[in-house]
């Protein structure tokens, strides 16, 4: 077990400073700079031009650029944005949560949706209702989110007036921003119908979100539970005289669970860039929405800090993946 | 220029849009007491007024919580007194004298209760402190600079301050600068306390001034939730009278159709930058009064007269017959703007009406090719537009039909683009050979529009992207800068404006038309000229359900 912990975090070193070399040369390889996003149609005077190029650190050459960089984040230092001039750090910490929590409900729903569909599907195989599980996931994932996501304002928002445009609040709630987290915190402030507003307004954000994953959880657990109902085991379980859902959840489903771990686990990147264009619709203020603004502003702090915060986040999340395995299933238990 | 952010507007968007607000029935929800929600593009960089130049951060900090000396009347770009009740100009155009209002009181917060009125010292304070390298709050926030008071050119302007008394405060230039007084009422010139900052340095953090604003406005800062919400409250002590609203909230919404959405369910009253798309049917909405407001732009076709063949007068001017303007205005602008004969927009004074345009008339086109020498045409590069801008709702459409309209005098076209800032970067650079811009101005003098757009200085920094230095011309405007009188000024103006015309460094193609749609049960909101927007006339009356 210490041995394949070792293992795999070794591995994350060289990962690293890929993802810190993708980061700085991509942002780089955009057109445009920091400085001519600050002047617009205006011209500049060349002089103050190159100040500003020195005074932003860019005038120097790139490779410089980068092991400057790389020696800062080593150093904790993740720099600071160009254009709101505060520390990368804090704004990440700022806005994550708000990404944590429309990422968390978004998977909340496709596992409790997907999971059971999946099931579904695979027990009532070739019925109509594993045609529709499966028609509607494949639907589902095909759905381009930016798309998808307009759809649901204009029908549930703006046609029936059923959930908020858009936002994490309604504006009549200034809740205090302890946790970052606008469900705890609003409870913490004891404010029922704030509570009610936040939930309200993570609805659809969840669904545009969670619908891709959705599908592939529910896809995933379907193939995965067929082959394990195939298996032998299931026959004597049968046989044995056990009780359907027995035979279902506990022996069909815990076997069946380890690629969908898996795939949940690697949702978890999908959903960290799923999260960019949900939240630029849904003006969630999370990282994604900051992201996509550092992107158009040339920020190049607030991208190539962003970026490695959010790979850091999805290897983490990764690492624990591989380490459940062992828990969910004892026979891949590392020796 | 005020940088309104780009709406680089995604196709599929639009189109899906389209397709379903068409079947939107609002319920209408009513907004609460004396709360205005205004559903704005973008997160304001910070709040200071001082450090920044979008559009977006002037309406979130200078607007709301600021004043200046002089301001623009809300409409017009009139200056009218402001935080100085008069002034008065030396006769030889460069003493300014401003006589300050009593009674003035700042904002305060958890840090920070004024102990005094606003007087010269904190009008001494603002300047000095963006001016002067060395005054100790010049660097009190790192990596900031002051980059409009730059941009403007104003350490070549103005020599220096002097506190008169404590209600009288002189500027001194370095030459007469007749659009200085409106310089004074741009954003960038917004009065800061001075106590405060030196209140918050007393404490340790003199930056915090720089972060949590005090101002002299009609609304005081409440609350900022990153990315999500500004809160603002009436200011009990406005020296211009307390707003009608208690409660201003900016609703930051940076998808357009998001931005609708929210309109249309009562979300927030008044909503920024409508996609032009979108018009048609807001307009039919019967919960949305949309107002329009002649644009204090243009959009126009710039000819890199530094590059063959355009060093020609009579080849720009060929070009200039060839295109057909009222087809753009048509299917570009579809109705939301007017024919540009002039560099600067009706609105704006000085306006040259008796300017005769080139009409469309491919015949005398082809006749001046011949003569310079091309009878059979040549081959050209156009740069479009990659971007929705205020003043160009699609480049590409334009330079599509102008790619038609010189093919037929023998000119062929080839339409190219950058992404939106290497485009800048590049035609600042000179790289065109003819290149589609425009301008928003910032303050509503026509110097804002000759001199940073077609003075001969602009050639260097690149807004000049015709490169075009003509020294009669250069003289005009040079001489109206420095003339006292504003219909002197007009006259020189108007000269000038027939130099460019005869030139024709540009193809002046438009004017357009502003648009905010606000819900009915908005009262007294006026639409800028400058394009920032103010709320402390404004009311919200509930409709009658």
């Amino acid at each position: 077990m210490l041995a394949f912990l070792f293992r795999r975090v070794s591995l994350i070193v060289p990962t690293f400073i890929g993802v810190t070399l993708l980061a700085f040369a991509l942002i780089h390889l955009i057109p445009g700079d920091p400085v001519e996003n600050i002047s617009g149609e205006r011209g500049m005077d060349p002089a103050r031009r190159e100040r500003l190029l020195r005074e932003f650190g860019l005038d120097r050459p790139l490779p410089v650029q980068y092991v400057d960089y790389v020696a800062n984040v080593l150093k904790g230092d993740l720099g600071t944005s160009l254009t709101t001039h505060e520390p990368v750090l804090d704004e990440f910490t700022t806005l994550f949560p708000a990404t944590v929590e429309l990422a968390f409900f978004a998977m909340l729903l496709a596992t409790i949706v997907g999971l059971p569909a999946g099931i579904i599907a695979a027990l009532k195989r070739n019925t109509v209702a594993d045609y529709a599980v499966m028609g509607v996931s494949l639907t589902g994932y095909s759905m381009p989110i930016f798309w998808w996501a307009l759809l649901l304002i204009l029908f549930f928002s703006v046609q029936l007036g059923w959930t908020p445009v858009s936002g994490r609040i309604a504006v009549e709630y200034d809740v205090p921003a302890l946790t970052g987290f606008m469900l705890i915190d609003t409870l913490r402030a004891g404010d029922a119908s704030a509570f009610r507003s936040a939930l309200s307004h993570l609805i659809l954000p969840s669904i545009a979100l969670g619908t891709i994953p959705l599908a592939v959880i529910a896809r995933m657990t379907r193939s995965a539970m067929l082959e394990v109902l195939r298996e032998d085991y299931m026959r004597t379980a049968r046989a044995k005289g056990l009780p359907q859902w027995r035979v279902v959840l506990v022996h069909a489903l815990r076997n069946a669970l380890i690629p969908v771990i898996t795939v949940i686990g690697l949702q978890v990147g999908l959903l960290l860039s799923g999260a960019i264009l949900t939240e630029t619709i849904f003006s969630w203020p999370g990282v994604g929405n900051w992201l996509v603004h550092g992107v158009q502003s040339r920020d190049y702090p607030v991208v190539q800090g962003g970026i490695l915060l959010v790979a850091t986040i999805v290897i983490t999340v990764n690492l624990i993946v591989d380490l459940t395995y062992g828990v969910v299933n004892p026979r891949i238990r590392h020796a | 220029m005020i940088n309104t952010r780009s709406v680089h507007q995604n196709r599929k968007l639009l189109v899906a849009a389209l397709l379903i607000t068409g079947l939107a029935a609002a319920p209408a929800v009513l907004a609460k007491g004396g709360t205005l929600v205004y559903c704005s593009e973008g997160s304001p960089e910070g709040f200071q007024p001082q450090f920044f130049t979008t559009g977006t951060t002037f309406d979130a900090v200078s607007v709301p919580m600021f004043n200046r000396l002089v301001e623009f009347e809300t409409g017009t770009t009139n200056i009218v007194p402001a935080l100085a009740e008069s002034w008065t100009v030396s006769a030889d155009g460069k003493t300014y004298t401003f006589k300050l209002r009593k009674g003035v009181k700042f904002h305060s917060n958890a840090n920070f209760k004024p102990t005094r009125d606003f007087n010269s010292d904190d009008v001494l304070f603002s300047w000095n402190r963006m001016a002067d390298d060395n005054h100790p709050f010049h660097k009190v926030t790192a990596g900031q600079t002051f980059a409009y008071y730059d941009d403007m050119g104003m350490k070549n302007i103005v020599d220096s301050v002097q506190k008169v008394d404590d209600y009288t405060i002189r500027f001194n230039l370095k030459r007469p600068e007749a659009p200085f007084l409106a310089d004074m009422a741009m954003d960038f010139a917004s009065i800061l306390s001075k106590e405060y900052f030196e209140t918050m340095q007393k404490k340790g953090t003199p930056n915090a001034a720089d972060v949590y604003p005090i101002g002299t406005g009609p609304f005081e800062f409440v609350s900022y939730q990153k990315d999500a919400t500004i809160r603002y409250k009436a200011f009990d002590q406005y020296w211009g009278g307390r707003p009608k609203i208690d409660n201003l909230v900016y609703s930051i919404t940076r998808d357009a159709t998001a931005r609708y959405a929210k309109l249309k369910t009562g979300e927030c009253q008044v909503m920024a930058f409508p996609k032009p798309a979108d018009l048609d049917e807001m307009k039919k909405d019967p919960q949305l009064n949309v107002l329009q407001k002649e644009g204090l732009n243009i959009g126009y076709i710039a000819f890199n007269v530094e590059k063959k063949p355009f060093d020609d007068k009579r080849v720009r001017q060929a070009l200039n017959y060839a295109t057909n303007k009222d087809a753009i205005m048509k299917a570009v602008y579809q109705g939301n703007g007017q024919v540009a004969k002039n560099p600067i927009p009706p609105i704006l004074w000085s306006y040259n009406n008796s300017v005769k345009d080139y009409p469309y008339d491919p015949a005398k086109a082809k006749e001046l090719l011949t003569q310079a020498g091309f009878p059979n045409g040549f081959e050209v590069e156009l740069w479009y537009l990659p971007v929705t801008r205020p003043y160009n709702p699609d480049g590409k459409r334009m330079a599509e039909m102008i790619q038609a309209d010189w093919e037929k005098v023998g000119v062929k076209t080839k339409l190219t683009t950058y992404e939106w800032a290497e485009y800048r970067k590049r035609s600042k650079g000179g790289e065109h050979t003819v290149v589609m811009f425009g301008w928003s101005g910032d303050n509503g003098d026509p110097d804002n529009f000759f001199v940073p757009l077609l003075g001969c200085e602009a050639v260097k920094g690149g807004g000049n992207s015709a490169r075009w230095c003509n020294k009669a011309f250069e003289d005009l405007i040079i001489k109206a800068a420095q003339t006292p009188k504003q219909a002197d000024r007009a006259k020189l103006y108007e000269q000038a404006q027939v130099i460019v015309k005869e030139e024709a460094p540009w193809i002046t193609v438009a004017h357009s038309i502003r648009f905010d749609p606000v819900r009915k049960e908005v009262k007294g909101y006026k639409m800028d000229a400058t394009a920032h927007h103010y709320f402390d006339k404004t009311e919200v009356q509930p409709s009658p359900q």
